[in-house]
């Protein structure tokens, strides 16, 4: 594989850049390979990677139904973070910024990860005792957290309302410095040049329909492009997962939901900060091109459409609009969408499960994007060495009937609710 | 925009009805020995696919009824509706 630097830059310079290598092939699909990752996605080509890298396991396959990158990973809103409560999601996500913080050296391929900071606005007095309850537990897990008051947060976001006439007036807010954004397609690309490199075979265009299961053991999967044998599967496919549950006589405590998200035209940089409304659900982050980045709700009921609806975007730009008023005079350039694994206590599951040499990663909600490189990496140990690791072990399928939910904020799939 | 036909108002917009998710799945009954199998399969498992999916939606801000609803989760489009207590055939 070619590195990529400097002098590769001026070399190929001479030639017109009509000599670079592929950054990855296109194979047709082997017969047998140790691990099959189902979905070309963040997760699964960070797993595939992390097999190779960690692991020594490089006979490994990633089918993808599509194109690699072209679900969530590339929908989502770039926010990269780790401000949880609970020790699960702390420990699991700082994990995941410490990978987001070499990504860059280590896949030689820059995924811009501006870490600029996330500040969570509070609206209440109530609402600032439990951000300082919250950025406490972040502090006593190692996390950077900080507690700003109105002024503290109008020195950093002026551009906000801070009126004292509106409905939700800025008290003060949460932030966590080290959190930022990344280029989300350079993280899919970067992640599957390198677990090309490295001898893993992605295979696109290629629907998984059916498994070969015998005696409770995976003995392989069918695809569009044939059978293919082998002891071990890894399920990342997100907002699909159920529908490969079915085809396994599981069901699973996810249900698919659309969430969307929208830029707006390019303006002049404004905003340096990703920041996120405290009386509702929207966030928004300036992205290098100019566009103010923005989502928000789920649109509410179960869909697999992967395009948005009206209500859900204009209720989320109203709260937009109410934190900073200015993006009213601000033109939307693109809204889309894109299938969610909403779990019913909003956090992950990456797990064995009870089928042999099958596993599980899913229930990403809202934050998929984040936990891509941790996600990867504890998925890779899980399928490597067949139990999980004590960063996932909390992350189990069956904590739902044990009763040991991570209800973090409560942001499962019923948003009627919470 | 949705525009479900509330079996009580006729057809309204979406922005009316409040959703409550999967009609299909059943409480375990009262008065009988209830495995926990059961109640994690009524409280958390679903089955969530793709294609026709029955659900409920409340009409919240008409008559407050519950309703049944037959929707197609990916293309959206709704087949049918029915009263909270109708036997669908």
């Amino acid at each position: 594989m070619q590195k990529y630097s400097i002098f590769n830059l001026v070399k190929n310079a001479f030639s017109n850049h009509e000599n670079w290598d592929l950054a990855w092939k296109d194979p047709t699909p082997k017969e047998e390979y140790d691990v099959v990752i189902i979905g070309g996605g963040g997760h699964g080509l960070a797993t595939a990677y992390y097999l190779a890298k960690e692991h020594n396991i490089t006979k490994v396959a990633i089918i993808e139904k599509g194109w690699i990158g072209g679900g969530n990973v590339g929908r989502n809103t770039t926010i990269i973070r780790s401000n949880y409560m609970h020790d699960e999601n702390a420990l699991f996500s700082e994990f995941g910024m410490d990978l987001w913080r070499k990504m860059s050296q280590d896949l030689n391929y820059n995924v811009m990860f501006s870490p600029r900071g996330i500040i969570n606005l509070a609206h209440s007095d109530a609402q600032m005792n439990t951000y300082a309850r919250r950025g406490n537990s972040m502090r006593l897990n190692g996390i950077d957290a900080v507690l700003l008051n109105r002024e503290q947060v109008k020195e950093i976001i002026p551009m906000a309302d801070f009126s004292e006439n509106v409905r939700f007036p800025i008290f003060g807010g949460l932030m966590q410095p080290s959190a930022g954004t990344a280029r989300h397609d350079a993280v899919a690309w970067g992640y599957a040049r390198q677990a090309d490199s490295m001898g893993v075979d992605i295979i696109q265009n290629c629907e998984v329909t059916g498994f070969d299961i015998t005696a409770g053991k995976i003995n392989g999967i069918r695809t569009s492009r044939g059978n293919i044998k082998t002891k071990k599967v890894g399920l990342c496919v997100a907002g699909s997962t159920n529908i490969l549950a079915e085809k396994l006589n599981m069901t699973l405590p996810i249900e698919t939901h659309l969430l969307q998200a929208c830029v707006s035209e390019p303006v002049k940089p404004i905003l340096d900060r990703v920041v996120t409304f405290g009386a509702g659900h929207f966030y928004i982050s300036q992205s290098d091109k100019g566009e103010m980045v923005m989502g928000g709700d789920l649109d509410g009921y179960n869909s697999y459409a992967q395009r948005g609806n009206l209500p859900t975007l204009q209720h989320v730009l109203t709260e937009g609009i109410a934190m900073m008023p200015f993006l009213s005079k601000l033109k939307m350039l693109r809204t889309w969408g894109g299938i969610m694994d909403m779990s019913m206590d909003g956090s992950p599951i990456i797990d064995k499960t009870h089928i042999d040499g099958l596993y599980l990663n899913c229930g990403w909600c809202y934050g998929g994007f984040k936990a891509t490189p941790a996600s990867g990496w504890t998925f890779a140990h899980t399928i490597a060495q067949d139990r999980v690791h004590e960063l996932n072990a909390g992350f189990s399928l069956n904590r739902f009937s044990t009763g040991y939910l991570i209800d973090e904020k409560g942001l499962g799939t019923k948003t009627w609710i919470s | 925009m949705l525009h479900i036909k509330c079996p009580h108002c006729g057809m309204r917009s979406q922005n009316e009805f409040s959703y409550g998710g999967d009609a299909s799945v059943k409480r375990p009954e009262l008065n009988k020995e209830i495995s926990d199998e059961e109640w994690d399969n009524f409280v958390y498992n679903r089955k969530s696919l793709r294609g026709k999916h029955l659900e409920l939606w409340q009409h919240l801000s008409g008559c407050r009824q519950w309703i049944k609803v037959e929707r197609d989760t990916a293309t959206h489009e709704i087949f049918n509706t029915y009263k909270a207590d109708e036997e669908i055939s």
